[in-house]
């Protein structure tokens, strides 16, 4: 199956671009200077210590946070504080929590449906037709008359992954999907996430899963203190890791 | 070391039995065990407890019942020593409680809307019923325009000055329409020359205060020509900012086109409806009273501070510094005082402020003033609701792509609303209650017409006045506990039984 996704094509198209971005939280300066250039159908895989500030370099593609310097071109939209811009940049990128953040007051299905039906005004039925589709593709549509409460953690982090689907988006994000999850719940999880990879979707991912930063992505992004520190093909970078730190951090996560 | 290792292992072999519950567990001898005996201080204290209720219970009862009195004609019956409760004074004077000094011959309209209110109502209230929107909408709607009209007796005047207030008002929203559809920016940029009109008709209407102005008298009415100065710049400022969502293509400018035509539609019917002659006598409020103002006062009061605290509360939370200052300084002003100041400000101190010959009736004045101070309290409760919701909803809405408005009416608002529903319908029943104030500006509601009706000299006996608390009391209870179980009904209803 790796080599399944190995195989997937990487296009020389441009997806996301960053270049120069810095951000400040206050006074605490929390990126510096990042330049990243995603191209269509790349899968990476973000690593480093908590506090390096990978979640927070995801979260300024779709504007979760403000960035205060440089520029992001997402699908070629500049993110600016031009709200109708920053609209059109979350429709086209899907983004999957640490802690699920589906909608408790809503069924599964509806949870699904909400924004096909509000953002893209796709009619009840079709956005239902939709839903049972992506809900099958990650193996529970018979869960969708039920409430996320009465969901395992797996089950709901795959409706939620089923949830950005639905607005067949051209990049997703995941911010450590398997974090929160009991370990037997994880492969469920990285299976539909594997899955989707082979689909040729543009993926970032924030996690601390190595096997499946080996198996999936073709590029490896490792930050510590707000920099991108080292990037490179996964062998690479975990046979052959070239800086310090990056070698002390793969110390302690593989043993 | 000679003997041998101890081990845990362990198998069953057989189940254990299965034993019937222990006695205290079972039926309603061992609830009595469980809950009111179950050790021998717990037992007196179960017993003195059930004395004392005994004996204010029977208090009651005897008062309320077995020693009351139940028919007469007048004050003699009642002023017997040991006599109890003086219920022919309630029965004689109740339609006065629920009607006030409305005329005796137009009272049937008060019954309309009792009726229909109720009719509409109680299917509004059952889950279980179908069309709640168009429920809702009669509700809202429809409703107070019968009722209104059905209690005033309809026939307002509506002066030409005020048909061409709303046309002011329609046009200064024509003007900013460009702004809400394309966004600050570019809405600036598109009626540029509109704004400046319309800011122009605005210090004109403002320069009419300073300056003083004449009244015109025409064939039409009269006017103050500063209104129609007004009128005329802001009238060509609306007139641009349709042109230029006309001229655009997009869907959205259609909308809000459209939503500006119905509203202008709805607002001049109104204006219609109000102003047509149904052929019934006008009651002035002064003459209404009883349960009737208690209740107008009470709904439009609810009515009214829901949707408005919600939106204070939105503004609370806020980034925009303007919307933020103006509900915190709203809020904190409101609740700042107490009803009774916001009464006496509304009945005495504003008709000082207003400008010659504008003349509030009594009654709006006081529901004014009842639903902006109820709002104020409203907003905090649903403020609480909206610090419960997680920062991760807000976020898993917004990176769906979803609005301002829509994460905050699909996603937070339902879910903070449900929160809060105790702390909601404690607001309503407090307002429900506090309604009685409105007396002290010489409105009659059910309590001052209960208090001033037992000091009629045809009744007056040593049990008249409490007779008449305990029946307003016993009257209001019901209100109040009514609303306070359907808010525990609805509660259960929507717990879906989801933890997080």
């Amino acid at each position: 199956m790796a080599d399944a996704v190995k195989n997937v094509h990487v296009s020389d198209e441009i997806a996301i671009q960053i270049v120069a971005m810095n951000k400040w939280y206050g006074e605490f300066h929390v990126l510096r200077d990042i330049n990243l250039t995603v191209y269509k159908g790349e899968r990476i895989v973000i690593c480093g210590p908590s506090g390096s500030g990978k979640s927070t370099l995801i979260r300024c593609i779709n504007r979760l946070e403000e960035h205060q310097k440089g520029d992001i071109l997402v699908d070629g939209i500049p993110l600016t504080n031009d709200l109708k811009k920053i609209d059109e940049v979350r429709r086209e990128v899907g983004m999957v929590f640490q802690h699920f953040n589906l909608f408790p007051h809503l069924t599964v299905l509806e949870n699904l449906t909400l924004a096909p039906i509000w953002v893209r005004k796709m009619p009840k039925r079709d956005a239902e037709e939709l839903a049972m589709k992506y809900l099958t593709r990650v193996k529970i549509p018979e869960q969708a008359k039920k409430y996320p409460g009465q969901l395992s953690g797996g089950q709901q982090q795959r409706v939620a992954i089923a949830r950005s689907l639905c607005m067949s988006p051209k990049i997703m994000l995941f911010d450590e999907p398997t974090s929160a999850l009991d370990p037997e719940m994880i492969k469920e999880v990285l299976e539909v996430m594997v899955d989707l990879a082979q689909s040729g979707m543009t993926m970032l991912c924030v996690t601390h899963e190595m096997g499946f930063a080996r198996q999936v992505a073709n590029r490896v992004i490792f930050m510590d203190q707000g920099q991108i520190i080292e990037q490179n093909s996964p062998k690479e970078f975990f046979e052959n890791p070239k800086s310090e730190r990056t070698k002390l951090f793969l110390s302690q996560i593989l043993h | 070391m000679s003997s041998a290792p101890k081990t845990s292992a362990y198998l069953r072999t057989e189940d254990a039995p299965l034993l019937p519950a222990p006695i205290s567990m079972v039926g309603v001898q061992g609830w009595i065990i469980a809950n009111l005996f179950p050790t021998i201080g717990n037992g007196i204290v179960s017993i003195l407890a059930g004395a004392f209720l005994a004996w204010i219970g029977w208090g009651v009862l005897d008062w309320a019942i077995f020693s009351a009195v139940w028919s007469g004609e007048n004050r003699e019956v009642c002023a017997v020593e040991g006599a109890g409760a003086c219920w022919p004074f309630v029965y004689t004077r109740f339609a006065q409680w629920i009607y006030g000094f409305y005329p005796i011959d137009q009272r049937w309209r008060v019954n309309i809307c009792f009726l229909v209110g109720a009719a509409a109502l109680i299917p509004m209230l059952m889950p279980s019923m179908p069309h709640k929107k168009w429920n809702a909408l009669f509700l809202l709607i429809a409703y107070p325009l019968i009722t209104l009209i059905l209690l005033t007796g309809g026939h307002f005047t509506m002066s030409a000055a005020a048909f061409l207030n709303a046309f002011i008002i329609l046009a200064l929203a024509a003007t900013f329409l460009p702004l809400v559809t394309f966004g600050i920016e570019e809405g600036i940029r598109a009626n540029r020359i509109g704004f400046g009109l319309a800011g122009l008709g605005i210090l004109v209407w403002l320069a009419s205060f300073v300056i003083g102005s004449s009244i015109w008298h025409s064939a039409l009415g009269s006017f103050a020509p500063s209104s129609i100065g007004a009128a005329f710049f802001i009238g060509a400022g609306g007139l641009l900012g349709i042109g230029q969502l006309r001229g655009a293509a997009n869907s959205s400018a259609q909308a809000s086109l459209r939503n500006w035509l119905i509203a202008a539609a709805v607002l001049f019917g109104l204006m219609l409806i109000l102003k047509m002659d149904f052929g019934l006598e006008e009651v002035e409020t002064s003459q209404w009273g009883g349960l009737l103002v208690t209740l107008v006062v009470a709904i439009t009061g609810i009515v009214a501070s829901l949707p408005l605290g919600i939106l204070l509360a939105l503004g609370r939370r806020s980034k925009m510094p303007i919307v933020k200052t103006f509900s915190v300084i709203f809020i904190e002003a409101w609740r700042g005082v107490p009803l009774i100041t916001v009464l006496f400000m509304a009945s005495v101190m504003l008709p000082l402020f207003l400008p010659e010959g504008v003349n509030f009736d009594k009654l709006m004045r006081a529901l004014i003033g009842v639903a902006l101070f109820s709002s104020a309290y409203m907003a905090e409760v649903v403020r609480g609701g909206l610090q419960a919701i997680p920062k991760g909803q807000y976020e898993a809405a917004q990176a769906l792509g979803l609005s301002y408005w829509k994460v905050m009416s699909l996603i937070v608002l339902p879910q903070a609303l449900k929160i809060v529903i105790p702390g909601i319908v404690n607001s309503f029943i407090s307002l429900f209650k506090d309604t009685t104030l409105v007396s002290i500006v010489g409105l009659f509601d059910l309590l001052q017409i209960a208090t001033t009706t037992s000091n009629d000299a045809k009744w007056a006996s040593p049990q008249t006045g409490s007779t008449a608390y305990f029946s307003a009391a016993l009257i209001f209870w019901i209100f109040c506990f009514s609303m306070s179980r359907y808010s525990i009904f609805i509660e259960r209803r929507l717990n879906t039984g989801h933890k997080r």
